[in-house]
């Protein structure tokens, strides 16, 4: 059997929601190592991308592999392993609203890892240092700023080690210079804590700061797949609607 | 096109597609229901046990009612003293009284009031936490980091709702007996020790086994509709609303349809 070479592999992915179809045969592969952005406008289907990845959406049709593995036929005791070798920001943070920031990074952590108190004090704190948010340990998810959610989701999500990155809009609904902050912080983390991810955004500055390789969508379909330059120096009056 | 606006066909037409639509909607509300309860099942004795949030949430559910119930059943016993100890009166029948509203109380008020006014602030609660916590991508985001969020966050509420409902409603009957005792002593007087043995004479096991029996359904009832409806709200805010209300309408209709079974049960069987 002929195994790809390819850490995340779309094959003919379709989904429909309500009679509409959004995703009409999306083909896109990463490879391990790679940061691909994924750029589209509002409504594209880039968000179910990442949900058909990590399983939280069911594609109508096609293959998604995971590791080699079609996460649509496994079941949900596997799948769960499969996803703690993966993290998933959301656009929101998604941060448990009923804990501490200490209880919202210890809870992955006293789950799947044999740790002892100091351990994983030291791990919450090592966490929260990366993030420049040490002093927010005690605080609440609605004593946070926007931003500071952002950077707390992402401090949850990379305290397990995740081998795969999957960002959902990291920098959507923030001013210009916290977005820069989170995607340079997307940049030095990926280099300390994993070495693939994904992006999705339309944040033309983000683009530019991590993506080694972008996938256009349009009208359901990968629509352009190239690097950042290749991109700027398209002809194409959609593409170069992103940079307008 | 035919105007159906009017003539004989128009009720007819349209009462018969809301019928049914309801049936549809009630069948799929049902359906919906007995699958989350066999997930239920299946993952109550599944490893890991999330004992801390189990504890917390018999705190959260169970400590936290205990002045809300507590006044009520304060209020229901005295109010139902006051109106009854003078038509006893008539016959001579004063000293009654405590066995009357202990009975009333052990066997039907007590569970039921209990249960609805549970209904009312946990039940609503759950499902309002969990229809917000679904709304805002927090179930996801446990989903996605491998946590089983069916395990933590309804298998533990509906244990702890189980368990805690049955105690909850043992210190309702005290505390309803306890108003009863007071209001005994405004419209006459009677000492506490006689109160206590009129009460305590004229109980059975066919009135306590059954009563308690039916709180732990009760219990379990509200508890797994409140999660149902939280854990499976969509639409952001107004999703949550109408999680929150259709737990208090569902869970209320069925405290009282499973009352009655109950009921019927009990005499068939005592």
């Amino acid at each position: 059997m002929v195994v790809d070479d390819y850490i995340i592999d779309l094959k003919h992915v379709k989904k429909s929601f309500d009679g509409h179809e959004v995703l009409k045969d999306i083909n896109l592969n990463v490879s391990k190592g790679e940061n691909v952005v994924v750029l589209g406008k509002s409504g594209t289907g880039k968000s179910v991308i990442l949900k058909c990845i990590i399983g939280l959406i069911t594609p109508d049709a096609g293959e998604v592999l995971l590791f080699n593995e079609d996460i649509c036929k496994l079941t949900y005791n596997k799948l769960q392993k499969v996803r703690r070798r993966v993290g998933f920001l959301f656009q929101s943070g998604a941060l448990y609203d009923s804990m501490t920031v200490k209880e919202n990074l210890e809870f992955p952590l006293v789950r799947y890892f044999k740790l002892d108190k100091s351990e994983l004090k030291a791990k919450v704190e090592e966490a929260l240092d990366d993030v420049g948010l040490l002093n927010a340990i005690d605080k609440t998810p609605s004593e946070l700023s926007g931003g500071m959610k952002k950077r707390i989701g992402l401090a949850r999500t990379l305290i397990v080690n995740p081998e795969i990155m999957l960002y959902d809009e990291p920098t959507t609904g923030l001013d210009p210079a916290t977005s820069r902050e989170i995607s340079h912080y997307i940049m030095d983390l990926q280099k300390k804590y994993h070495d693939t991810s994904i992006i999705v955004t339309h944040d033309m500055a983000c683009v530019k700061l991590t993506a080694n390789r972008i996938v256009v969508l349009k009208d359901g379909v990968c629509y352009m797949d190239g690097t950042y330059d290749e991109f700027e120096r398209s002809t194409d009056e959609f593409i170069k609607s992103f940079f307008e | 096109m035919k105007d159906v606006s009017t003539g004989p066909n128009f009720f007819s037409k349209i009462f018969s597609f809301d019928v049914m639509k309801f049936y549809e909607e009630a069948l799929i509300k049902v359906w919906g229901l007995a699958d989350f309860a066999y997930r239920y099942f299946k993952e109550v004795f599944v490893p890991p046990y999330d004992v801390k949030e189990f504890v917390r949430q018999l705190f959260e559910i169970g400590y936290k009612s205990l002045s809300l119930l507590g006044l009520v059943a304060f209020i229901l016993g005295f109010t139902l003293t006051l109106q009854t100890y003078p038509t006893l009166g008539k016959f001579g029948a004063e000293s009654l009284v405590p066995s009357m509203v202990a009975i009333s109380f052990i066997r039907e008020i007590g569970p039921v009031i209990t249960a609805l006014i549970f209904a009312g602030k946990i039940g609503s609660g759950i499902g309002a936490e969990l229809g917000s916590m679904r709304v805002t991508e927090q179930i996801d985001a446990m989903e996605v980091s491998g946590t089983n969020p069916f395990s933590y966050l309804v298998v533990t509420r509906v244990n702890a709702s189980t368990l805690m409902l049955p105690i909850l409603v043992f210190y309702s009957d005290a505390i309803a007996l306890l108003g009863s005792y007071i209001a005994v002593n405004v419209m006459g007087g009677m000492s506490i020790q006689l109160f206590f043995a009129n009460v305590f004479s004229s109980l059975s096991f066919v009135d306590i086994v059954p009563a308690t029996i039916k709180t732990f359904v009760f219990g379990f009832t509200i508890a797994l509709i409140g999660c149902h409806e939280g854990y499976n709200a969509t639409g952001g805010t107004t999703g949550v609303g109408k999680a929150t209300i259709s737990t208090v309408v569902l869970a209320s209709l069925l405290v009282i349809i499973e009352d009655m079974i109950v009921v019927q049960i009990t005499t068939l069987l005592f």
